[in-house]
Order: C-alpha cells, then structure tokens, then sequence
C-alpha cells in the first residue's frame, strides 16, 4: 500500500511542478526580465532544497513506474521485493545527487 | 512389596489463562442514530478465542443489540469479513492472541458498500459487479466423444487460485480505488472472472475479457495489493488482476 500512496503523493507534485515549471518557462516570451527575476529567485538556498526534494520524487517515481511494468506484464509474485529494490536504487541515487548538488548550492 | 500408594493428589488441571480484552466497536442504529460511534465493551476472552467469539460474548451477555452477519463461523461461507484494527479479516479466522490487546481491539463494518447496521453492510454492489462478469462455465458445444470436458491437471492447475474465493468482499472493500469509485467492480468480480476465464472448459473467455476491458474494469487496478493483503483465503488477488490484464491485452486467455 505504501508503494502506491507514494507514487500519487510524488506523482501529484511532480504534476504541480511541471506547471509551474510551463509558466516560468513561458514567462520569457512575454518579458525576458520578468523571466531573468523568476530564474534568479530559483537560486536561492530554499529553492536548492526544493530540488532535493522534487528530485527525490522524481527518482522514487520512476523507479517505481518501472516496477508496476514489472508487475502488470512480468509477475506480481515479487512485488515486495521490487518495492524494496526501488527504495534501494533511491538511496543510491540520492547518496550520489544530494552531497553534489548541495555543494553546488551553498558555494555559489 | 508394598502397595503402590498415591503419593501425591492427582493433578488439578491447571487453569488456562484468559484475559480481558477490550473492543472498539463502531456501532450504528438506522433508527436512532445519525452517525456511527464507537462503544467500547469489556470481555474475558482466551488466547485461542476468536473476534467472532468475543462478539457473540458481548451480544449475548452485554448487548443483545449489537448486529453482525456470521453462518459458519469457520472461514468458508464469508459472511463476518469485518475491518479488525483497521485490516479487512474475517472474524472467525482472527484470534485474540495475535492481536496487541494491550490497546482496545477496534472492530467495524468493511468499507465502500453503504452501512445498514452496527457490522452489517448492503452487499448488493459487490454482488451486481459478481453477477456482471458471467460467474458460471458457459459450454455450448459438444463433448468431444462422451459426457466429460476433461481436463489435464496442468489445465486445472492454471486458475486453481481464483477457486479459493468465498465472496466474503474483504479484498473489494479494503481497494482505495473501490472506496472512491463505486462503479469498479473490484478485486472480488475479477478474481471470479478469472477462474473462468482461464478454464479450458469455458467458452466465454473472450465475452468476459470485453466487460472487463472497461473503464471500470481491470484498468482502475492501481496495483496498491490491499486485496492480495486482505484476502483470507490466500488468493494472490493482484497477480490475477494483472493476468487479466495481459489476457485483455493478448486478446485471448
């Protein structure tokens, strides 16, 4: 169950965030300087957390989709320890994003 | 030689030990109340009684109100599927001693089908989306040359889980997807589908797999495994959802 109550909580932000995402983008096309004020806002240390956080979700979504493929057209019988082969491959990827990233974030 | 004496007293059985356990019972009246609440009722219960067992304490020696469905009490006619600290069980197959009875054992209705009293719910949907996907061995032509379909037991073996189901709705009414959407026929009706469906006997394998290819059919399934949790025949729920699936996709069995 917690695999599934996951994958919508990660899936509905990640949702969110593509919206916005559209907006910002397409913030530049109406003023370049509106959208070079939006971009420079994005740099800040609380947005540098957010992106821990958007790619965590991203990461267990995707690691996750392929394991509901898994499910529907391999078998379901191991479904429990693909679910914790996903939050393995998570750790490792985030072990290998976040120390980077943070350093990225706090040095400029 | 002495007489064989009696040296001690012959063993008093020891008394086995019983426990007061507390139930959490959420309790509703159509006539008087508005809203269901929560009674808690005191029982002296043994380790090997049952939820079933701690019931029928309470209704015949507390509270001759309190209403539940129950017939054979031994796992096989599904009738007392119940929502046992939060987990869809069946009340005859629950025994007090593994549940933490530190805290009140909470006990209610099954979610999803509408309340009609105390543990009793309107099991007509669950039944209509059972009836809709044709629950019978539908075999129009000839037996090839006598009276039996036979089967090999490779062929028998291929839906042999999906026999196991008893129609209790623990696996439907524990489905998030169910509880949200009424409209799906849920893990029961396709668990049943599929024990036909994959008969080599059956004939309306093709029919079946076009009513599940629905929008309320197998592609509400979300995969969540609440079902293959709840079931308390063991069925692996999900893995004949996801079969079904794959037969719709192949388009045959």
């Amino acid at each position: 169950m917690w695999s599934w109550v996951l994958h919508r909580i990660t899936g509905v932000a990640i949702f969110f965030f593509l919206l916005v995402h559209i907006l910002d983008t397409a913030l530049v096309r109406v003023s370049p300087e509106a959208y070079n004020a939006v971009i420079s806002q994005y740099q800040t240390p609380i947005m540098g957390l957010g992106e821990v956080a958007l790619v965590g979700a991203i990461v267990f979504h995707a690691f996750n989709g392929l394991r509901i493929i898994a499910i529907d057209f391999w078998n379901a019988k191991y479904q429990r320890v693909l679910f914790y082969v996903v939050i393995g491959l998570w750790v490792v990827t985030m072990l290998a994003f976040v120390p980077r990233h943070l350093i990225n974030v706090f040095s400029h | 030689m002495s007489t064989p004496t009696l040296e001690k007293p012959p063993a008093v059985p020891e008394e086995i030990q019983s426990f007061t356990v507390t139930l959490s019972v959420r309790r509703f009246v159509p006539e008087t109340d508005e809203e269901p609440h929560w009674e808690n009722y005191d029982v002296q219960m043994y380790a090997t009684d049952r939820i079933l067992d701690a019931l029928h304490k309470i209704k015949w020696e507390q509270d001759g109100s309190l209403s539940f469905r129950r017939s054979c009490a031994h796992g096989i006619c599904g009738s007392d599927a119940m929502r046992i600290n939060g987990r869809n069980r069946l009340a005859c197959k629950t025994l007090i001693k593994d549940l933490d009875i530190t805290k009140p054992v909470t006990v209610e209705a099954i979610k999803g089908l509408p309340l009609e009293k105390d543990l009793i719910v309107d099991m007509e949907p669950f039944y209509a989306s059972y009836r809709e996907v044709q629950p019978f061995l539908v075999a129009n032509s000839k037996p090839k040359d006598g009276k039996e379909r036979i089967q090999t037991v490779a062929e028998r073996e291929r839906f042999d889980d999906t026999t196991k189901c008893i129609l209790c709705a623990a696996c439907t009414s524990s489905c998030p997807i169910f509880w949200t959407d009424g409209q799906y026929f849920g893990p029961a009706a396709i668990v049943n589908a599929h024990r036909f469906i994959f008969d080599s006997r059956d004939e309306n394998a093709a029919v079946r797999l076009d009513i599940l290819n629905d929008k309320e059919g197998v592609w509400r399934c979300r995969t969540t495994f609440n079902c293959t949790e709840a079931c308390p025949r063991g069925i692996q729920v999900t893995q004949a959802i996801a079969e079904v699936k794959q037969a719709i996709m192949r388009g045959k069995p």
